[in-house]
């Protein structure tokens, strides 16, 4: 539905110039929920504008439905734009219309009967469970209902595809979670493609089928959800689903770090305990969290082994032994801290 | 206290100077407004980036902005007369009003439209609008209330600026203020204009702020 190929963006600014997007390939299926995911910075934001050219990239092509978009004269982009809506962090309603008016902007511009237009935005502001609020103005709305309007608002040109814009990320985590699952709504009952642009990977667990993980410009890896997450290969993708770099870690010089995976089965069994009592020595666990991933439980935990060869090998023995996925994590970090001048670590 | 001519003479004068600050803040909105809108869509960050044209109308805007009203006032007296036919008289005040006034409209116009949120004008064009409907339906909308304070500021401008006139010929309030105060020494009728003057700006500011309160939708009320 959307392919991006060897997209790049630069900006030109006053020093010199910044490239947002590197060589960037991938392509969205129809009723994918993508994600793409990355840190502040990773130029993520810049990527989504580039699918609906609000920014033109500067090399590479943008296809939507296998048409070229750098074709396009200024008409035909207004009406591809009308089937690829797009919302924002910040929601960007007009703050001077009401929610239904706010509705109604898209098909005003699109010259829609406005009797036609206010039964449709009545119906979107049911569907996005707003009822009763038609006639609130922006201010007089929270976040969540905000960003529903928005959602609304993006969805009144029927359009194929949704770019989510850190949508969520300006909202708490109970109103994230409702309008994700909204969103998820949208994806099986109108069929409407979405891609989500975060720095969280839990919106990315929530929601996603496919994700791509963005790091300086530039897609680092993507795949299924499950499989980035249950064996990631990039330092970037481990970092969101569990990040080591914490100052605690990086005091702690000794022994090395294992980042285990636990699918369904193994979370449930009591495993650390009984890697304790076989192997016989004590461990660290610096970091851990359990994730639900289309309705199956995952886990990672990150351990720390004492500094003992012989105690390791028996731990990465039991672990292989239980078929618990793991890896070694570099120490890399830790080491830093020791080696380098002592002005930095006085920081 | 005032002779009944007196009387008739300053209402005379603030009919005038109402006449002319309402025709020549017309005039200058008439003007201004799609200068301003000009200005604010080929800048920078602007919908329809054109530097050259912004560079272009900004540089004449400054220059109109730059010469003091009192000498933009006798400078352009050839127009004014090839304008309405005289220099004399209110009508002919609002000549120089309009000239001195539209730019200053423009650049009031112009910031009240960097006031906007850029991120809704770049939902508006995620959304496929046009230039022009996002100039008509969600600049100046969302502009409205700062438009309308920004009126307010304007008429406050102009009125100072008629009454300025009133050195040349131009009629109104300022003319007798400076007739009457000035070169004869009449104190009372120099307080009394000013007087009248006072309570007209604080009239336009007043009802400019609260048609501006009322109509903003972004505050809870």
């Amino acid at each position: 539905m959307i392919e991006l190929k060897n997209v790049s963006k630069t900006f030109q600014t006053a020093d010199s110039p910044v490239e947002a997007v590197r060589d960037v390939s991938l392509t969205i299926e129809r009723g994918d929920i993508y994600g793409i995911i990355g840190l502040s910075g990773a130029g993520k934001s810049t990527l989504v504008r580039c699918i609906n050219f609000l920014e033109r990239p500067t090399a590479g092509q943008v296809l939507f439905q296998g048409v070229d978009l750098a074709g396009l004269d200024r008409g035909a982009l207004a009406r591809t734009r009308k089937s690829m809506s797009m919302i924002f962090q910040s929601f960007n309603l007009l703050s001077q219309r009401t929610a239904l008016r706010n509705v109604c902007y898209p098909l005003e511009i699109s010259k829609v009967p406005r009797q036609q237009a206010v039964e449709k935005a009545r119906k979107l502001l049911e569907l996005v469970g707003l009822t009763g609020r038609e006639g609130a103005y922006p201010s007089q709305l929270s976040g969540g209902q905000k960003q529903r309007v928005a959602i609304a608002r993006a969805l009144a040109t029927d359009p194929g595809v949704l770019l989510c814009d850190e949508a969520t990320s300006a909202l708490d985590p109970n109103t994230t979670r409702s309008i994700l699952s909204l969103l998820r709504d949208i994806n099986q009952k109108l069929g409407v493609t979405i891609v989500v642009i975060t720095h969280e990977m839990k919106v990315v667990e929530q929601i996603c089928n496919k994700v791509a993980v963005m790091e300086a410009g530039r897609i680092v890896e993507s795949g299924l959800v499950r499989e980035v997450f249950l064996t990631p290969k990039s330092a970037v993708a481990r970092d969101l689903i569990l990040p080591k770099n914490n100052a605690a870690v990086q005091k702690i010089d000794s022994g090395p770090l294992l980042r285990l995976v636990f699918d369904g089965q193994s979370v449930f069994s009591p495993m650390l305990s009984n890697l304790i009592l076989e192997c016989r020595t004590p461990v660290n666990i610096l970091q851990a969290s359990t994730q639900n991933i289309g309705g199956k439980v995952f886990g990672q935990m990150i351990l720390q082994l004492p500094n003992d060869s012989a105690a390791s090998a028996r731990v990465q023995a039991f672990l292989t032994d239980q078929k618990i996925q793991y890896s070694e994590e570099e120490t890399g970090d830790a080491k830093q801290w020791n080696d380098t001048n002592p002005a930095d670590r006085a920081f | 206290m005032l002779s009944s001519g007196m009387i008739q003479t300053l209402l005379t004068g603030l009919f005038e100077t109402l006449y002319m600050v309402v025709v020549s803040t017309a005039a200058a909105y008439a003007i201004g407004i799609p200068v301003g809108i000009v200005l604010h869509v080929t800048s920078e960050n602007g919908i329809c980036r054109n530097k050259l044209v912004n560079k272009i109308l900004g540089a004449v805007v400054n220059f109109l902005r730059s010469v003091p009203f009192i000498v933009l006032l006798v400078a352009i007296l050839p127009f004014t007369r090839a304008v309405v036919g005289t220099t004399i008289g209110s009508t002919a005040t609002i000549v120089p009003l309009v000239v001195a006034a539209a730019p200053f409209v423009a650049r009031m116009v112009e910031s009240s439209l960097k006031e906007v949120d850029v991120g809704v004008v770049e939902a508006a064009e995620s959304m496929g609008s046009s230039p022009m409907q996002i100039v008509w339906k969600v600049l100046l909308p969302e502009a409205k209330p700062s438009l309308i304070v920004g009126s307010a500021i304007t008429i406050t401008t102009i009125l100072g600026y008629s009454a300025m006139a009133g050195f040349t010929g131009g009629g109104g309030l300022g003319a007798i203020a400076i007739n009457y105060g000035y070169y004869r020494y009449d104190d009372q009728v120099m307080l009394i204009t000013v007087l009248i003057l006072v309570v007209i700006v604080q009239i336009f500011q007043e009802v400019g702020m609260r048609i501006a309160f009322k109509t903003d939708k972004r505050i809870k009320k």
